[in-house]
């Protein structure tokens, strides 16, 4: 197998191809540092790029392909592996590879196949890994750890010492037929038992349904029958706990979506609204001739098992959502929530990455696909907390833009089923089902196969391709193939007419698989379309580069029919299918949110030194500076951003919301733009799920004010992470939040057009004690920026300039930031629903948009004295603030709704206290580099640089019984 | 002649900012023809129809076996005989982040130098050396921190006597976003003896980064952002002028307008309408 040093004419069937000069990463990521985490000291660790080729090559075209493809001749080398050992005197070396399990998507092996031949090289396949030299005595236990926990994931990856085998995949093996799945018979038990052992993931009642329905066409299903009902059925597809009629304490709830969501959008009216709820992704109005397309989306579970390709394909599948209406994505956002970074390695459960290892993936994730694809990534947050450590939240949102009416949704009778992308692969099969189950400890290894690598590149092709076929009208309808591949993607388009389909025509990657898993199988990167003439969208597909496949059409008969070549894989009637589901009907507890007030005085009791505590919560992991990650983001592509989310004089400062200029509009008003700002309340959701929706919904509309947002002309979307809702009370917690997503949604007349709701975001740890995640909600709201010149500054600008505060100058401590750097969890009011905040918001617009606002900061949290410190920070200036004669942590560090800071000229004072009766001057913005409030607290600007940019919580000693950052879980 | 030129831009698959490349000429008075590249193989498309060449950023080929590797495969390959012959009818040619990647790897950029008498440098990244003869040659590697980066740089213009960069005053301002834009060269005197640096990266002030993060965000030696060949015409650089042809589109717009980049593709434009 080893390629020695032939004379011409020698083929070599397996190549094996070292590349270097490795790479020494020594810095705080790099693998000696993460390895120290699980007590593994390596002196040095050194990777190699390994190419492996398989072909009858001669040695003349392996040196050709080496120094054509493999190496840059200014600065790299290449050897054959056989002759690649470690240099001796070095003490002693370890030599351990990893690579790709077969299957999983390779680009760049792909790349290095077309290349080659491009050259005129017969190569049949080819493949990349890593060859890492391991200095220093490690005991074998530690070179096994050093594997496992740093240098490869055993869900899409292997390893071995020395020398691993390509990973070229298996082209022998034979595929397997449909199989029937007889059910007849079966009661109740060995029908549950039959969905558990295939992972359908469906309850017995509705395995008795289908039983039934099977019964009465006098037939069995087929595996592939079940598998898409599965699929079709599960949480992730149907949304059925959304839709479920909930009994509760208070009476019956006849669906959460229903009642709350949707029931406030229909409550508002909004006429902006073109589309809400119905469609991949909610729509509403731009300007007279654009609209804007509006979708986020969580991607939980796969970020649990492997970080970087969870995120990564997290993107890619809110991408694909957006172009699913025919919009061209324009921004993206992203809200991450890890367990604490400092969680010791003894303490983390079998089968669960550290916390570390899920941020550094996911957040490398998140920047690939969006970079590579070419969409800015423009707003986002980062939140940690116990509960996520074993179910971390990665929560990916996607703006697009579409004119007005160009996003066609009826396929016709005769129109062809059309699939745009790539080949077809055992990877990803069952994602849906997999995302709607509880995780354990052995999810990882049974659910790898539901776990992929996207593949940017070819996404951005559909984007272009996609965009194209719109406006040149080629399409009747189309969709994406999210969780469920092929079968949710073509059996939501075949609804209404029914539609054939042929899998014999459907690309694959290697032969081996069963049709279903062809039909079912997830493969990131591809679009279903209906098309009447398919000649020239295969032309259009063609020059983009683009794969294209004709695989059946729809028939208007209202059967879904798939068949493998002369094997009938399913043949299904479309009513049963997406309406046979009977409803869920679940149980709610009591609410036990627990509101009320509490004795303040046990909080305020506590002597909290101001400054020492403003570090603590500027340092806290969930205030301090992003910059780091953002800088890894592409927020500059597309030419259109505007406020970006570091802003500032020294670009280091936080925005509140961010700002685009939608590009693509040429012709419309350049001065209009698109404002989206995030809101999020867990601390408060501990307490009260009811108040944290208000404070979410609230927060997120006063980041997207600040950025010069209209609040009567906003559009909402929802993200939940729960978790099992068949506990009564985790449900009840969900009911609560729902209702205030309503209430709040109505109070402000903000529509939400879309969301996501994850459930089931617990772990089963070994002991069968179910760890749910605490209660998220993730609020984005987007608005329309009628004139982006008016937009405030981020930071403060001029000494001499006014402070002016809108809203209440003090703030309540429950579920605040103060109380979790202090101990955390005291009780004490939350801030509850504020009904004037809505006209707060509007006093905010109505001062910006006549152009009186020279810079703003919301307070949020942390309050008053965090806000005026990155506001301070942002524009590298001093401020002194005076609210009360006597400032006690409520007026320094209290949390509400709709509260501002602003910076006014002193010439303009009349006009904004006429703008913004409610506001009213507090400060002025100095010529020192001081934060001061009152006589309590005064804090550099250095010091408040340095604990904003602190990787480490500062500990707020003077606070009595302090815990790091994290702490104080109930 | 009055004819509004045309630039050509071609979208390998992975590229993007092509868009806004199509923008910054549009603004500079250019008419933009956004090609995929399939297009220009298949003579569907061609670049002699056009006056200007733009090879935009992204990730061609998802930067598979290095960034701008494959697309200079193409560009030194099928599409070597249209280049040569733009080449000869001295067409401006601008690459930009991948656009320079590629040019760099295909051997257009630096393009014939002189070397220096001090001659090739010993002291590359990986402490290696390969060049062809004694032929100057460069690279684009990592950046020196190790990662993608995204922010707002500035930028001193040199060759004063390139069409693109002739007459720009003053730093420009513009982002960068990669990941392998340190430059590297094996006579970096030889270049710079020739006046083929086009942009160093520099502080605010227009002071040189002098090598300093982040003023120089990627560790290129001497501060190279952007290089041109020994002609002028050909100008590959790895921030984004595209992205700063507008006001908005500055970061420091409510403190203090300045450095757009906008002149830079009308030196470009107005080269070729002057024909």
């Amino acid at each position: 197998m080893l390629v020695g040093v032939g004379t011409a004419g020698d083929a070599a069937r397996e190549i094996a191809i070292v590349v270097g000069p490795g790479r020494f990463d020594s810095g705080p990521d790099g693998p000696a540092q993460k390895a120290k985490l699980f007590g593994v000291r390596a002196d040095q660790i050194v990777e190699y790029r390994v190419f492996h080729v398989r072909g009858d090559l001669d040695p003349e075209q392996v040196e050709l392909l080496a120094s054509e493809l493999l190496v840059d001749p200014v600065r790299q080398w290449w050897m054959h592996r056989s002759e690649h050992t470690p240099p001796s005197g070095h003490g002693r070396v370890t030599v351990i590879e990893t690579g790709l399990r077969p299957g999983v998507t390779d680009r760049e092996g792909a790349e290095l196949v077309r290349a080659a031949r491009e050259l005129g090289l017969p190569v049949e396949a080819a493949a990349v890994a890593s060859r890492w030299l391991i200095y220093g005595f490690l005991s074998d236990r530690h070179i096994q750890l050093l594997a496992d926990r740093v240098l490869h994931n055993s869900v899409i990856e292997r390893w071995a010492l020395d020398e691993l085998p390509p990973a070229h995949a298996d082209l022998s093996a034979t595929p397997t037929a449909t199989a029937i799945i007889p059910l007849s018979g079966l009661d109740h038990h060995d029908l549950e038992e039959l969905s558990r052992s295939r992972r359908l993931g469906l309850t017995a009642e509705e395995m008795v349904a289908i039983q039934k329905h099977f019964a009465s066409e006098g037939r069995e299903p087929t595996d592939g029958e079940l598998e898409t009902l599965a699929q079709t059925w599960s949480e992730h597809c149907s949304h059925k706990t959304f839709r479920a009629v909930i009994s509760t304490p208070d009476g019956e709830i006849d669906g959460l979506l229903d009642t709350y969501l949707r029931g406030a959008t229909d409550a508002i009216n909004a006429p902006w609204v073109e589309s809400a709820f119905v469609d991949n992704a909610g729509i509403v109005n731009f300007d007279n001739r654009f609209d804007i397309a509006l979708k986020a989306e969580t991607h939980n579970h796969p970020s649990a098992l492997e970080p970087f390709g969870g995120a990564n394909t997290g993107v890619g599948g809110v991408v694909r959502d957006i172009l699913g209406v025919s919009a061209k994505p324009i921004a993206l956002t992203d809200v991450l929530c890890f367990g604490p970074e400092d969680l010791r390695v003894a303490e983390l459960p079998p089968g669960v990455l550290h916390p570390r290892r899920i941020r550094s993936g996911v957040i490398a994730g998140i920047g690939d696909y969006g970079n590579k694809i070419g969409v800015p990534n423009l707003a986002g947050a980062i939140f940690h907390d116990p509960s996520y450590t074993t179910t971390p939240l990665v929560f990916a949102g996607c703006v697009g833009l579409l004119p007005r009416g160009s996003h066609p949704t009826e396929p016709a009778a005769g129109d062809f089923v059309i699939m745009l992308g790539g080949a077809v692969g055992r990877d990803g099969v069952g994602g849906a089902t997999f995302s709607s189950q509880s995780m354990g400890a052995e999810t990882a290894e049974i659910a790898g196969s539901s776990v992929q690598i996207g593949d940017p590149v070819v996404e951005k092709g559909l984007i272009d391709v996609v965009i194209a076929a719109r406006e040149a009208g080629l399409y009747s309808a189309i969709t994406d193939c999210g969780a469920g591949g092929l079968s949710s993607a073509v059996g939501e388009m075949a609804e209404a007419l029914g539609a054939e389909v042929d899998l014999a025509k459907v690309p694959r990657k290697y032969p081996g698989l069963a049709p279903w898993e062809v039909w079912l199988s997830e493969a990131q990167e591809r679009m279903v379309l209906a098309v009447p003439d398919p000649v020239p969208l295969l032309a259009l597909a063609e020059a983009w580069q683009v794969d294209a496949t004709v695989i059946g059409w729809f028939t208007g008969e209202g059967r879904l029919v798939v068949n493998d070549g002369d094997d009938v894989v399913i043949d299904l009637d479309t009513s049963f299918l997406h309406h046979g589901r009977p409803r869920l009907h679940l149980q709610a507890a009591a609410d036990d949110t627990r509101r009320g007030p509490r004795s303040p005085e046990e909080l305020v009791g506590t002597t909290i030194e101001p400054v020492a505590a403003l570090k603590a919560l500027l340092s806290h992991p969930s205030l301090r500076s992003n910059e780091s990650v953002i800088r890894t983001y592409d927020h500059e592509v597309l030419g259109g951003t505007v406020i970006r989310p570091y802003d500032g004089v020294e670009m280091d400062g936080p925005a509140d919301g961010t700002v685009v200029v939608p590009p693509g509009t040429d012709g419309s008003d350049p001065t209009r733009g698109l404002a989206i700002g995030i809101g999020a309340a867990m601390l408060i959701g501990r307490h009260d799920c009811e108040a944290m929706a208000w404070a979410a919904v609230d927060e997120a509309i006063r980041n997207a004010v600040v950025a010069g947002a209209d609040p009567d002309r906003l559009s909402l979307l929802d993200n939940f992470a729960w978790g099992n809702p068949n506990d009564p009370r985790t449900l009840a917690r969900l009911v609560a939040a729902c209702r205030g997503c309503h209430d709040a949604a109505v109070t402000y007349r903000a529509p939400f057009v879309s969301g996501k709701d994850s459930l089931f975001n617990e772990f089963v740890g070994p002991d069968g004690v179910p760890d749910p995640v605490t209660p998220t909600l993730i609020i984005t709201a987007a608005g329309i920026v009628s004139d982006i010149g008016s937009i405030p500054a981020v930071g403060l600008m001029a000494p001499g300039n006014d402070i002016w505060l809108l809203g209440p100058h003090t703030g309540t401590l429950g579920g605040s930031h103060l109380d979790e750097v202090t101990g955390g969890d005291r009780g004490g009011h939350v801030p509850g629903p504020d009904p004037d905040a809505v006209l707060r918001h509007r006093e905010m617009h109505r001062a910006i948009a006549a152009g009186l606002v020279v810079s703003a900061h919301d307070i949020s949290e942390g309050g008053l004295a965090a806000a005026a410190a990155e506001w301070a920070h942002a524009g590298r200036r001093g401020v002194a603030i005076t609210t009360a004669e006597r400032h006690s942590p409520y007026e320094l560090f209290g949390e509400g709704l709709g509260r501002y800071l602003i910076e006014v000229r002193p010439d303009n004072a009349d006009d904004l206290a006429e703008a913004a009766p409610s506001a009213r001057r507090v400060g002025w913005v100095t010529e020192d580099d001081r934060v001061r409030i009152g006589t309590e607290l005064d804090i550099s600007l250095e010091e408040v640089g340095q604990a904003f940019r602190s990787t480490k919580p500062i500990v707020a000693t003077e606070a009595g019984p302090a815990t790091a950052a994290g702490g104080g879980r109930r | 002649m009055t004819l509004v030129p045309s630039v050509l831009i071609p979208i390998a698959p992975g590229t993007n900012r092509n868009d806004e490349l199509a923008m910054a000429f549009r603004a500079a008075g250019a008419e933009a023809h956004q090609v995929p590249l399939q297009a220009l193989r298949s003579g569907e498309a061609k670049l002699a129809d056009h006056q200007l060449l733009g090879l935009p950023g992204g990730f061609s080929y998802g930067d598979a076996l290095g960034a701008g590797r494959l697309l200079a495969l193409d560009l030194g390959g099928w599409f070597a005989e249209s280049l040569a012959e733009a080449t000869a009818r001295e067409m401006p040619i601008i690459g930009i982040c991948n656009g320079f990647q590629a040019l760099v790897k295909a051997g257009l950029l630096p393009g014939r130098v002189e070397p220096s008498e001090r001659g090739q440098d010993p002291r590359l990244p990986g402490g290696l050396t390969r060049t062809a003869g004694d032929q100057v040659v460069a690279t684009l590697v990592e950046n020196a921190n190790g990662h993608f980066e995204c922010r707002w740089v500035d930028l001193l213009p040199g060759s004063a006597d390139s069409v693109w960069t002739r007459g720009l005053s003053g730093p420009l301002r513009c982002p960068v976003a990669h990941g392998e834009g340190r430059f590297v060269s094996s006579d970096l005197a030889a270049i710079e003896a020739a006046d083929q640096v086009a942009f160093r990266y520099c502080t605010a002030d227009g002071t040189p980064a002098g090598g300093r993060y982040p003023a120089n965000p990627n560790g290129s030696d001497s501060d190279v952002a952007g290089i041109v060949d020994e002609t002028g015409l050909v100008l590959g650089l790895m921030p984004h002028p595209e992205d700063h042809v507008f006001d908005r589109q500055d970061p420091q717009w409510r403190r203090e307008l300045g450095g757009t980049c906008l002149t830079l593709f009308e030196n470009g434009v107005r080269a070729v309408a002057g024909d």
